[in-house]
């Protein structure tokens, strides 16, 4: 610790840091702009200023940048002496000067971390009588909206976009006062991690191009803490809402898992929540609809009938347990392929027996050597990708602080560090991005990737060096060897339980070793652990070979699109097979048509629940508003066809169920406060205090002030009657604090700045790992298929994903699809010319066009996952490829 | 009176070959250096008085001090010489680079050997195309003739030398922009600490002096540190210094004298007093980002304790003659545009500053002035003072400005008063 002094007051603070971290996490009021708690000090922008002493009796002091000063014992300093004010004012006088005077149109406006500054600096007289710069705009695609005249040169964008999440396609340029932010050409910008800039900017120059479409103020919006439903990993997000409508998705802060930065499937991939398509009402086929399509169904299942149950990884934990307890275990399956359940299956396995630990999305940043297995993670589980680029940087980084460049120095460090990362290493079976900052890579088919990483597993179990041999395995164990923390990469991309156990056993061989070794999975969907964990009687080929030995059974299908899960033939069966089908979802797709009965589902927008990420952290979601329809949670209606009830039962009622019936489920029931929870009287609310348009948002529909909605399940109210303080870490429905309106507003709910909330960081880890655990698991290296054509899954951020696919915005980014192939393998297969190519395998079969990427491994081809042409198709395939 | 750095340049125009060179006593001083140490090099250097040339005038031994050396210094070092010279009215590096580029080499050869660098860059001012074409056949001969490249002279070690001609921005001429520049990067100053000898270019060890500085060296290596330290006048430092004057003087060129020679003998003596009819009104003594000194100063020593104490800075030693026919306000401006358009855009003071400086002084030169504007302009030089921006840049420009402001401070009032400028007319 050290003593500081800010205005004669002493404090102490932790060692390392700057005085305006320090100053910031004091609670001490300081404007900035260029400095992020992520990105660290450039002082570039000199809105820290304060003046600096030597000592007591140094009475004159001189002005110094607060980010760029050390918090050292003794350092002294004051931010309200008159010459700091005045400088600070000056300075936003300066940043003013070309600020285009068009807050009122602007969609940053009244969360803009440059009003908020000018006001905290005092700036308010305007004497610059000169004409402005003016800059032209660029079109950067369908996600971000760009207006550089606003622009006041923080550097904060280039900063993320390229020095923080590895971009290439965007700038700085030019010089003096034309710096111009942008791309070198208009054109989409390529990062996944785009939409950061959003957040990153202090002011309007990048903006969410989807929020305009349906632009609310801030605080006219209602907001909630959510989870991202676009991957496993279970990003903590924040979801706003007004007339009905889901406007945005923003990040909500979480020091465990995505901290301050989301990407951009997630924050743009909202839009089917808006969609048409979206089912509304409970209907019953070419019947009834509303409440008597509901008590139909009530009588249908009054009746007895057999029941088969089929639950969704993309379900709440709610959801899937009161399904399971509907139908009864033996009956409930899980909606996903045979392979699927299997490989996600596996990954629990080895995370629940094995000997390693999985770390939280936070602490994968801080391992210093990793070997990724299998797994395009930039296109699966992106922030992990983004969390992998951080770690690439430690060792390199060790360098400048070994000549005591301090840890916030962020361009010191960076020219110290160079172009240098790693030591990371890919074996995957296509080229993927991270290869940009790998030390090497290898590309192969399962079998070949399985051989190399057991006999990498093997290398490090055998010990010494073998540092003589250059082969790829070689290096890989030299490396993970010689590593103080390593961390291994995988997941269920390539559908191989071999390659996650392989995946296991390099980490187990790594933990014998004695290393502080991760191993991290990213599994397919947002729930999937929390699926294996429930546990089912099999999976969705199961549940249709079930219906087909035993017709005529209602079906109970959760959320799940069989036509996304299977292939078309094997869905129509199950359908065919099943006597009644209640299908609860949220959009309409193909299995809608064939079901008899329609509950429609509440998407993350509307309803609650628990998910349970790839870490294996329970977190919880809340409904954003209460749509004007039929639409609920599964599990209200789940809950209210199990107890043939009118309503259904309070939302804790049913976690408390479900954690006394589910042992690993225990610690759920504690993961956020009650629904009878208050701060004095008060519950928290989902809308700011400055809230325009409560009583008449319906007016022209009926001039009688409604009854505002009730939520019963939460301690959230959905008005912005409530109490206006901090609420608990779990349940901060937005980021606003007197004077800080902006997302910046964030550093009033940490501890430090950067570091945990307030209350600590919410969700619980559900799975450990045990000292007496497994390190090795059993490999079969899957050389059954011999001589047939691999067809593997290639993964995309844009359109891999079931209901993200279906919002427009990632619509616009989605790839035709195309089979990859290199031209060894056409040769092989006597393929020439242009034209498509169909690959079969007896029992499935796909005709798609074709594109040449000597990348891909001979023998393998590789197919677009979960697009609209690719859909229902069974990951791995093994048959043969010929011109269609 | 000695001349070392000047004394063997031709008048011819042509170079000194390296023939030329090695006759005139050429590469002895480098001889002398390899058969000491590194540390012993650097003793002498620091007993020399040697004060960088750039302008800054820091002490150079004790500048290279600050190299890690021995065995567990980084393996990789570097050595740069700093020839960008776009200090307006100034060019005095041009001289001695065209005149005598191995004199240039040998002094960065023995600098390079005292600080452990194998690798070194002369980075070169865009527009000096007769230097980098009479460099590049200096560093030829040089390299033939063993020089440079491995064990040079038979003792082991060994440097390269490689030519780096810039795209021509003022702030290369900043050592920290100019390595960012050196690696390909945007030319923007780097926050110190740490300083280039720990981190410099590709973050190794590094260090940058002046062209002059590099000239230096031979001869205080030849002759010894009293020896240097004779030829001068100043009580701060050793050696001689390149003197210049430009505008409406008799003679304006350059001249090589002891260091600490006054003022008023540069401008009366050698630049021969002012052209018929014009009389001096103020100068810049060491380039365009130095304060304005007057007549009254003419008995100063021009070095760098004597000129800061008369509130300038001695800066690269080549005056900027302003005579009583030209508009002070109009040479701000014409100043003032110059570094607002050569601002990097990094910091907000510099960024954002020196353009509305420009601008208020373009609507002062044009009638346009307002009663406020001396206020504002006053609390830009304030605003733009040293500390408060991220580099030297905006501090530099303010010095002519504040200093006008102190001493012209009639013309700025006039012109704003009769909404013109009196010497347009």
């Amino acid at each position: 610790m050290a003593k500081i002094y800010v205005d004669n007051i002493e404090y102490e603070v932790p060692d390392g840091k700057n005085m305006l971290e320090a100053c910031t996490s004091l609670g001490l009021d300081l404007p900035y702009f260029c400095w992020h708690p992520k990105m660290h000090s450039v002082g570039a922008c000199r809105q820290c200023a304060v003046m600096s002493y030597r000592d007591e009796n140094d009475t004159r002091g001189r002005i110094t940048m607060a980010c760029m000063l050390d918090a050292n014992d003794g350092t002294r300093i004051s931010i309200n002496a008159q010459p700091a004010k005045d400088f600070r004012a000056g300075n936003i006088e300066s940043l003013m000067i070309n600020h285009p005077h068009d807050c009122a149109v602007c969609d940053e406006g009244g969360e803009c971390h440059l009003q908020d500054m000018t006001v905290m600096s005092g700036h308010n007289y305007r004497r610059y009588r000169f004409q402005k710069r003016t800059h032209n705009n660029q079109d950067l695609g369908p996600f971000i909206n760009h207006e550089m005249n606003r622009c006041i040169q923080c550097y904060r964008c280039v900063r993320f976009y390229n020095d923080y999440a590895g971009g290439g396609d965007f700038g700085v340029f030019a010089s003096s006062g034309r710096v111009y932010f942008g791309r070198s050409e208009e054109g989409t910008l390529e990062s996944e991690f785009s939409g950061n800039l959003v957040e990153v900017c202090p002011t309007g120059v990048f903006t969410d191009k989807t929020l305009h479409k349906h632009y609310t103020r801030k605080w006219d919006l209602t907001s909630a803490p959510s989870i991202c439903q676009g991957c496993s990993v279970g990003c903590n997000i924040l979801t706003s809402e007004r007339y009905g409508k889901l406007r945005r998705v923003m990040t909500r802060f979480n020091g465990d898992v995505n901290g301050y930065f989301l990407c951009d499937r997630g924050r743009f991939g909202y839009e089917y929540v808006n969609d048409e398509q979206r089912l509304t009402r409970a209907a019953q086929k070419d019947q009834n609809s509303g409440t008597d399509a509901f008590s139909a169904m009530k009588d249908h299942l009054a009746s007895n009938p057999k029941l088969i149950g089929i639950g969704s990884p993309r379900a709440s934990l709610e959801s899937n347990f009161l399904l399971k307890q509907l139908v009864g275990a033996d009956n409930f399956y899980n909606g996903v392929s045979a392979i699927e359940n299997e490989v996600v299956n596996e990954v629990l396995n080895v995370l629940v027996k094995g000997n390693v630990r999985t770390p939280s999305l936070a602490e994968i940043e801080t391992y210093d050597t990793v070997f990724v297995l299998g797994e395009d993670v930039t296109n699966t589980s992106p922030m992990i990708a983004l969390a992998l680029r951080q770690a690439a940087k430690n060792l390199p980084k060790e360098k400048a602080f070994a000549l005591k460049i301090q840890h916030w120095n962020d361009a010191a460090i960076r020219e110290v560090v160079q172009d240098e990362k790693g030591p990371f290493y890919l074996a995957t079976p296509y080229a993927t991005k991270l290869e940009e900052i790998a030390t090497s890579s290898v590309h192969g088919n399962t079998k070949s990737l399985v051989q190399l990483s057991s006999k990498v597993a093997d290398l490090i179990s055998k010990g010494g060096d073998h540092q003589e041999d250059n082969d790829f395995a070689y290096r890989v164990a030299n490396a993970l060897t010689l590593s103080k923390k390593p961390l291994i990469v995988s997941g269920c991309g390539m559908m191989s339980k071999e390659i996650i156990r392989c995946a296991a056993n390099i980490a187990g061989a790594l933990r014998n070793a004695g290393k502080e070794v991760g191993v991290v999975f990213s599994v397919p969907e947002v729930n999937s652990l929390g699926m294996a964990l429930l546990g089912s009687a099999g999976s969705l080929d199961d549940a249709i070979l079930q219906t087909e030995k035993e017709s005529g059974m209602t079906s109970i299908v959760l959320e799940t699109d069989l036509f996304f899960r299977t292939n078309s033939q094997k869905a129509n069966s199950f359908f065919e097979h099943s006597g009644k089908t209640i299908l609860i979802d949220s959009l309409e797709n193909n299995s809608t048509p064939n079901a008899d009965f329609i509950l429609p589902a509440g998407t993350f927008a509307e309803s609650s629940g628990t998910m349970i990420n790839n870490e294996g952290r329970a977190q919880r979601f809340y409904q954003v508003f209460k749509p004007n329809n039929d639409i609920k949670s599964s599990w209200a209606w789940l809950d209210m066809l199990m107890h043939q009830a009118e309503k259904e039962r309070n939302f804790d009622a049913i976690v408390e169920e479900m954690a006394n019936s589910v042992n690993a489920f225990q610690p759920i029931s504690g993961l956020a406060p009650h629904a009878d929870f208050r701060i004095g009287t008060q519950k928290i609310p989902r809308a700011s205090h400055r809230f325009s348009g409560r009583t008449s948002m319906n007016a022209d529909v009926n001039v009688h002030e409604p009854k505002p909605p009730v939520d019963e399940d939460s301690p959230l109210s959905f008005t912005m009657e409530g109490y206006h303080g901090k609420a608990p870490s779990s349940d901060i429905p937005f980021f606003w604090s007197p004077g800080w309106n902006s997302v910046q507003s964030i550093n009033k709910y940490q501890i430090e700045v950067g570091g945990p909330l307030h209350g600590g960081n919410p969700g619980i880890r559900l799975i450990e790992p045990s000292e007496s655990g497994v390190s090795s698991f059993e490999v079969n290296d899957g050389s059954a298929d011999n001589g047939k054509i691999e067809a593997l899954p290639s993964w995309f951020i844009f359109g891999s994903g079931e209901l993200t696919a279906k919002s427009q915005a990632i619509m616009k980014r989605i790839e035709p699809a195309i089979i990859s192939v290199s031209s060894a393998t056409l040769k092989n297969s006597g393929i020439e010319g242009n034209g498509k190519i169909t690959i079969n395998s007896g029992e499935q079969k796909l005709t798609l066009p074709y594109k040449v990427d000597e990348n891909v491994p001979a023998g393998v081809v590789l197919i677009p996952y979960g697009l609209a042409d690719t859909m229902g198709i069974t990951f791995p395939i093994y048959g043969n490829i010929s011109m269609d | 009176m000695e001349k070392p750095l000047t004394e063997h340049i031709k008048n011819d125009g042509t170079p000194l070959s390296l023939k030329e060179y090695e006759a005139k006593g050429g590469y002895e001083g480098l001889k002398k250096a390899l058969k000491m140490t590194p540390a012993e090099v650097l003793t002498v250097v620091k007993d020399s008085k040697l004060r960088g040339r750039g302008g800054a005038g820091f002490p150079t031994g004790m500048k290279w001090s600050f190299v890690p050396m021995g065995d567990n210094a980084p393996p990789v070092k570097y050595l740069v010489a700093n020839g960008d010279e776009m200090e307006p009215g100034t060019f005095k590096d041009r001289l001695l680079i065209e005149g005598n580029p191995h004199q240039l080499i040998e002094g960065m050869i023995i600098s390079a050997y005292t600080i452990g660098a194998n690798m070194s860059y002369i980075f070169l001012r865009w527009a000096y195309h007769l230097a980098a074409k009479r460099v590049l056949a200096a560093l030829d001969e040089a390299y033939k003739a063993g020089y440079l490249g491995k064990n040079i002279l038979g003792s082991g070690y060994s440097l390269d030398m490689d030519l780096h001609t810039s795209v021509g921005r003022y702030i290369c001429g900043e050592e920290t922009a100019l390595l960012n520049a050196l690696e390909g990067k945007r030319a923007n100053p780097r926050n110190k600490p740490p300083f280039p000898q720990v981190s410099g270019l590709f973050g190794k060890p590094t260090i940058v002096n002046n062209i002059e500085t590099y000239c230096n060296i031979p001869h205080i290596l030849a002759k010894g540190a009293e020896w240097y330290i004779s030829i001068s006048k100043s009580e701060g430092g050793g050696g001689t210094k390149l003197y210049g004057a430009s505008g409406k003087v008799k003679n304006p060129a350059i001249w090589e004298l002891p260091l600490g020679t006054t003022l008023g003998e540069i401008i009366e003596e050698h630049a021969g007093g002012m052209q018929d009819g014009y009389k001096l009104r103020g100068l810049l003594p060491g380039g365009a980002s130095t304060d304005f000194l007057t007549p009254d100063h003419f008995n100063i020593k021009m070095d760098f304790e004597e000129v800061a104490k008369a509130g300038s800075r001695m800066g690269t030693g080549t005056i900027i003659v302003m005579d009583d026919k030209t508009c002070p306000v109009g040479m701000c401006l014409n100043l003032e545009q110059f570094f607002a358009q050569e601002s990097c855009g990094w910091c907000t003071p510099c960024r954002e500053g020196l353009p509305w400086t420009a601008k208020i002084l373009l609507a002062l030169e044009e009638g346009r002035g307002k009663p406020e504007d001396i206020d504002h302009l006053t609390f830009q030089t304030h605003y733009n003072a040293p500390g408060n921006t991220f580099c030297a840049l905006a501090p530099g420009a303010m010095e002519p400005l504040q200093s006008a402001l102190k001493y012209f401070r009639e013309d700025f009032e006039e012109h704003i008063h009769t909404h013109q400028c009196k010497y347009k007319h």
